[in-house]
């Protein structure tokens, strides 16, 4: 197709305020907390335009107190460990539902798809003050089902489980739906192949049915993951600001403690992490492939 | 509950093999079961518990309509309900304009850097939503303390953040997810329509409204209303966005909802989510037309 002079304008049209948009509201302010990271802090938020390494030495420097790590390391670590234990419950629950889902007739399908599609779309706050309700100290478990039975209440909230349960309750139904895609793209006949040479189940799914349903465990896992680490949300009404994750780090500095080129530093350091983890499961996914 | 692996089944005995196929069909049908009830039955505590005739604890004590009564005259709730409209339905509007002429640019043309723009799209949707916060949070503070001083902006003239600015960044999000949800369905109808109606003469403009467009609508209310709901539900960006006075609903719940918990905000969440609900059914009923 050759582009001419008048399609050129149409395109130019189409795309320019789209993109400009984007590059303005996303691209630009990224690069702006590059370089903050690299400023002086300035009292009371902002920073002074004057070179310093501060925040990083911060972040992964000695801090005293600390035994071996320091508390922001630890952060990172519990934040990417919460991650990964979100990943593969959601993964251990979402599997076999996918599977089920996909076994039904049409109309129930159907359903049942709906009815997983609809988390996805309702209101995350509300779904996780759906969790408080529960769990809070006068919650409905230690009001209604501890002290119906005459038992004692037990502190649910501000624990990490409560932490863990609200990130699984927001990430399964993104890892549900790829999978459901996945499989349903699946074919048959594969399987009635298998089992004709001799296979049995647990060879058909090793061999077979979970290697063809690796693309939708992989976007699966990756969206979960995104999800769980970069949640502002559950820690912070479900942990209470007592277990704290990245998330909840970067929104102090920019708030309370005002340190502006800090809390970019730990922008920079975790959108990094986050790019080398999924560069790197790509490679493998890759390397596994050829 | 992973069924599949989880038992050896022998290669030829038929007796032994129908025992595994029923145990494994009871096992999925159980993990469903659970995982719908984890999905749900939060959400309907949440929702009865709004009707519960008692403010401290979250104990049945009889049916009442007081709370959502009370949210009729809570001037908090009534004004920042009508925040969140007026930002909701203009990001939508525009994001929903800017982000159909974003996808016809990508699936009609072809043109140098598409792959980038491709990318760029992603951005929005893939980035953490705590990361896009802090960074736009530093990016308005640094260009509205640079318009002011170079204008000697003061007091009420001064630039600041506020509802302007969250409808800003609304867009930004939304022109991404618009155009995903448009660009889909550019994908799925078939070209020889818009070919045919050139053989047959008609410009490029003119095949554009009679056959790419209507045949588009249905993606791209499915893209607007999936637009209108991000942009009412959307709390972590915003938070960070927003400025003294600008409050959304979203921000007000959080508010209470960081205290403590309270019937009243079972009410304003049973509301959020039947809305969402409903937006959720009109669009699925869209897309499945097509």
């Amino acid at each position: 197709m050759t582009v001419t002079k008048r399609r050129r304008g149409v395109l130019g049209t189409l795309l320019t305020p789209g993109a400009i948009w984007i590059v303005l509201l996303y691209i630009v302010p990224s690069l702006l907390i590059v370089v903050y990271s690299f400023l002086t802090k300035k009292l009371g938020g902002g920073v002074i335009w004057e070179v310093s390494l501060d925040s990083y030495t911060k972040l992964f420097g000695y801090n005293p107190g600390a035994l071996i790590l320091n508390d922001f390391v630890i952060i990172f670590l519990r934040t990417f460990w919460w991650g990964i234990l979100t990943v593969l419950t959601c993964l251990f629950i979402g599997y076999p539902l996918a599977f089920y889902v996909t076994q039904q007739k049409p109309a129930t399908r159907n359903l049942l798809l709906l009815l997983i599609i609809i988390p996805f779309w309702t209101n995350f706050l509300v779904r996780i003050y759906a969790w408080k309700f529960l769990l809070g100290n006068n919650g409905f478990i230690n009001s209604t089902i501890l002290s119906g039975l005459g038992l004692r209440r037990i502190p649910l909230i501000n624990t990490p489980f409560a932490v863990l349960i609200g990130l699984i309750y927001g990430a399964l139904p993104f890892m549900v739906l790829p999978l459901y895609a996945s499989m349903e793209r699946f074919n048959y006949s594969f399987v009635e192949a298998a089992q004709d040479l001799g296979a049995g189940y647990f060879r058909v799914f090793t061999r077979i049915f979970f290697p063809l349903t690796i693309p939708g465990v992989a976007t699966g896992c990756i969206l979960v993951f995104i999800l769980a680490i970069g949640d502002f949300v559950v820690p912070t009404v479900l942990g209470g600001g007592k277990v704290a994750m990245v998330a909840n780090l970067l929104s102090l500095q920019f708030g309370n403690a005002f340190d502006w080129p800090f809390g970019s530093a730990i922008g920079v350091v975790f959108i990094l992490l986050l790019m080398i983890g999924i560069v790197y499961y790509i490679l493998s996914e890759i390397r596994k492939e050829a | 509950m992973q069924t599949e692996n989880s038992e050896y089944a022998p290669r030829r005995s038929r007796r032994l093999t129908s025992r595994f196929v029923r145990w494994a069909n009871r096992a999925l049908s159980l993990n469903m079961v659970l995982s719908f009830l984890f999905l749900y039955l939060p959400i309907l505590i949440l929702v009865v518990f709004s009707f519960n005739d008692s403010r401290l604890a979250a104990r049945w004590e009889g049916f009442t309509l007081d709370w959502y009564r009370s949210l009729l005259t809570s001037r908090s709730i009534l004004s920042s309900a009508k925040n969140t409209l007026i930002v909701a339905v203009t990001s939508t509007i525009i994001a929903t304009g800017l982000g159909t002429m974003t996808a016809i640019a990508m699936e009609r043309f072809r043109f140098p850097f598409r792959r980038i723009y491709d990318g760029l799209l992603y951005i929005p949707i893939v980035t953490p939503e705590i990361v896009t916060g802090v960074s736009l949070l530093a990016f308005f503070s640094l260009t509205f303390n640079a318009i002011n001083s170079a204008f000697h902006l003061t007091g009420d003239s001064a630039f600041r953040s506020g509802l302007i600015t969250i409808t800003l960044t609304h867009v930004a999000f939304n022109i991404a997810f618009v155009s995903v949800v448009v660009r889909s369905s550019l994908k799925d109808f078939r070209r020889s329509l818009e070919d045919a109606a050139q053989d047959l003469g008609a410009n490029e403009w003119v095949t554009f409204r009679r056959i790419t467009l209507p045949l588009i609508m249905p993606g791209i209310i499915a893209g607007a209303l999936l637009a209108f709901t991000l942009s009412l539900d959307n709390f972590v960006i915003t938070y960070f966005v927003t400025g003294p006075g600008a409050t959304t609903l979203p921000i007000e719940v959080f508010g209470r909802v960081r205290r403590s918990i309270s019937p009243e905000i079972n009410a304003i969440s049973t509301i959020m989510l039947i809305i969402s609900s409903i937006f959720v059914l009109a669009s699925q009923i869209l897309q499945r037309r097509k």
